[in-house]
């Protein structure tokens, strides 16, 4: 159908995993006390960014079969 | 919210837009705006055929009655959602899918006649409309509530007395643009999008509640077993937290209910149609069941977990502030009176809790600037999808099935193109006005969910037996339909839930029978709609002329031949995959019973 769902949905999700992750490591650590002392914007912003790459390279996949 | 938070937001708002303006050029023929060109993959329209309903009153609701209710809510996924996308894959989708009908109503006209189809192609277009502004509503409720804009308002030198409006024209304006530009497609894209993303935003969620209250087991002692058994206690309305004993629950909502919505209404089902083949289009609702059988654990443990923590007034963030109400049980605040400002009270005097705000909370509870960010993202995306499924349904139905068919027929594809997109504008902006009437006119509202649950409860027997049953006619089906719908008002009518007041919860023509919830009630007046209108369709059948048999090859079970099984491996075939997918709701029942 014209686009590849997966080239939006891995782009968006390397960006917000990179925005949290880099957010959650520059930070004040002091602002997780919330959180149960889990650094979650950084740890949740790794595993987002891992997950918009699988889907990027996926959809690499699937172009260059065609 | 914090220039994090907002910079999370943004993104969502900048690839929402950019998927409608990229998909525009693929838009050359009404089949590419109202069924996606039959060309998504199956694991595509199945996260869509999912998330289409996981708008505000699920993600919303669902957390509330978890809350309310405890793990019990979950009968709404185990009991009801997954036997239902079972029996629509497997049994039901050869005949919506084979027989090319482009809607629900479609099919009707193909089956039985013309009344049928106008009947239900006008109910279900009405519906549309009020959901998608219901939708609406809540979005514009849940950003004045957070107090999200008011920040950016104050600096502005807005008052805050027009978020609500403003929250309103920003929710149509984005849906407006991405439907019209990339019609079903579009649609579905961002379905997929809010999947993930209310994934993303919600799984920390329950996993820092969980870690917080000692796990399942933390809950267990906290909450006592009402709240974390499901089938624990059904077996007498008076023993469990629904109200409801075993039998309405598996026939009202596990039957009628269930299979009512997720195998007839096209609001889903036009996810499956546009899936690229047959076997795409059976496997789109077994797709589906698999993300939902696990939704309870994102949906309505969250609920659980708020009202298991000790009893705290909200958390404030920067910009984001949930409600200045006293804090009533966990993190869930007393519901106030809207205009007296006082806490509500039930019919034993006690205060009432705010249980649509349990998700909010726990999103502020837990949640520090940039996660909250991608929570609060979430939760707009699912809204604004759940008010986009409804516009691509009704812009679909609109133009097909009443104005294709009674208003101008016969007119050139790129004319039906373009209406579509009419529709599209003037769908939404219906609903615009169907939000204001919510706002406004809370008790309307109310009434009018309650005449479509009339007209929803009985479809299931029409097309049970129109699929299945060669000898159901027209006449029958229409006289079903409409004995049913007026079986259901006058069950309504003459049951209370306890407690209740005669009127918009019942009795209003006499209190014959008194449930003991609503949800008992609702869910009878379901078993009785649907009753009535299989006797009728089958005796109004049997008294009028059977229809030719040859113009019902490739509508009916026992006429059509059965789909050659395409070459797939086994875990693309329906069969297997209906057969894991209730497997694991069978084991998800007895590890929560």
């Amino acid at each position: 159908m014209g686009l590849d769902i997966r080239l939006p949905l891995g782009i968006l999700f390397v960006l917000i995993g990179l925005i949290l992750g880099a957010y959650g490591a520059l930070g004040d650590p002091a602002r997780y006390q919330q959180s149960l002392g889990v650094n979650i914007n950084l740890y949740w912003g790794i595993v987002l960014f891992v997950f918009g790459l699988v889907m990027l390279l996926l959809s690499r996949r699937s172009k260059r079969a065609e | 919210m914090t220039g994090i938070d907002w910079l999370i937001l943004c993104l969502y708002f900048a690839f929402v837009l950019g998927i409608g303006v990229t998909l525009k050029k693929s838009m050359k023929t009404s089949t590419d705006f109202f069924l996606a060109g039959r060309a998504i993959p199956a694991w595509v329209a199945g996260l869509a055929f999912m998330s289409a309903n996981l708008g505000a009153q699920e993600v919303i609701g669902m957390g509330a009655s978890g809350a309310k209710y405890g793990i019990a809510t979950s009968h709404f996924y185990w009991i009801g959602a997954i036997p239902a996308m079972v029996f629509v894959g497997i049994f039901m989708m050869p005949f919506y899918y084979g027989s090319r009908a482009r809607s629900v109503p479609e099919y009707l006209r193909l089956r039985f006649d013309e009344k049928t189809r106008g009947l239900n192609a006008i109910s279900f277009a009405v519906m549309t409309i009020f959901s998608s502004g219901i939708s609406m509503y809540a979005i514009a409720k849940l950003i004045q509530t957070l107090h999200v804009f008011d920040g950016v308002f104050q600096r502005l030198g807005l008052g805050s007395s027009s978020i609500f409006d403003v929250a309103i024209v920003i929710s149509a304006v984005v849906v407006l643009v991405y439907t019209f530009l990339g019609g079903l497609s579009s649609a579905i894209y961002n379905e997929v999008l809010q999947f993930f993303l209310i994934v993303a935003g919600f799984l920390p969620l329950s996993y820092l509640g969980l870690k917080n209250v000692g796990g399942w087991t933390g809950l267990k002692e906290k909450l006592g077993p009402s709240f974390t058994h499901s089938w624990a206690g059904m077996a007498h309305a008076q023993t469990n937290r629904l109200g409801v004993e075993w039998f309405g629950l598996v026939m009202g909502l596990g039957f009628v209910l269930s299979f009512g919505y997720w195998c007839t209404d096209f609001l889903v089902v036009q996810r499956a149609m546009a899936a690229h083949s047959m076997s795409a289009a059976r496997r789109t609702p077994l797709i589906g069941a698999v993300p939902k059988m696990l939704f309870p654990f994102l949906v309505i443990l969250p609920g659980l977990i708020a009202i298991a923590l000790p009893t705290q007034p909200a958390t404030a963030h920067t910009g984001v502030t949930l409600t200045s109400a006293p804090p009533g049980q966990g993190i869930i605040p007393l519901k106030l009176d809207a205009t007296s400002g006082r806490p509500m009270l039930d019919k034993d005097g006690k205060p009432m809790l705010d249980y649509d705000l349990a998700v909010p909370s726990m999103l502020l509870h837990y949640f520090p600037a940039g996660m909250l960010g991608l929570g609060l993202t979430a939760l707009l995306a699912s809204f604004m999808s759940g008010m986009a499924g409804n516009v691509t349904a009704f812009n679909t139905v609109w133009t097909y099935d009443i104005y294709q068919s009674y208003i101008r027929p016969g007119a050139t594809d790129l004319h039906y193109l373009w209406m579509g997109r009419a529709a599209t504008v003037f769908g939404i902006a219906f609903s615009i006005a169907a939000a204001y009437m919510a706002n406004r006119f809370n008790n309307i509202m109310d009434m009018l969910q309650l005449v479509f649950a009339f007209v929803n409860a009985p479809l299931f027997a029409t097309f049970l037996l129109g699929m299945f049953w060669k000898r159901a006619t027209g006449h029958g089906a229409f006289s079903g339909l409409l004995t049913g719908t007026a079986a259901a008002a006058i069950h309504h009518g003459l049951t209370l839930p306890a407690g209740a007041v005669p009127g918009i919860k019942g009795g209003w023509l006499a209190v014959l029978h008194t449930y003991p919830s609503e949800m008992a009630q609702n869910f009878w007046t379901a078993i009785y709609a649907w009753t009535t209108c299989f006797v009728v369709t089958i005796l109004v059948s049997l008294a009028t002329r059977a229809p030719e048999e040859s113009k019902l090859v490739g509508l009916v079970y026992s006429l059509t031949p059965r789909p050659p099984e395409e070459k797939l491996p086994w875990y693309s075939r329906p069969a297997p995959l209906a057969l894991i997918v209730l497997t694991g709701t069978v084991l998800l029942n007895i590890l929560f019973w």
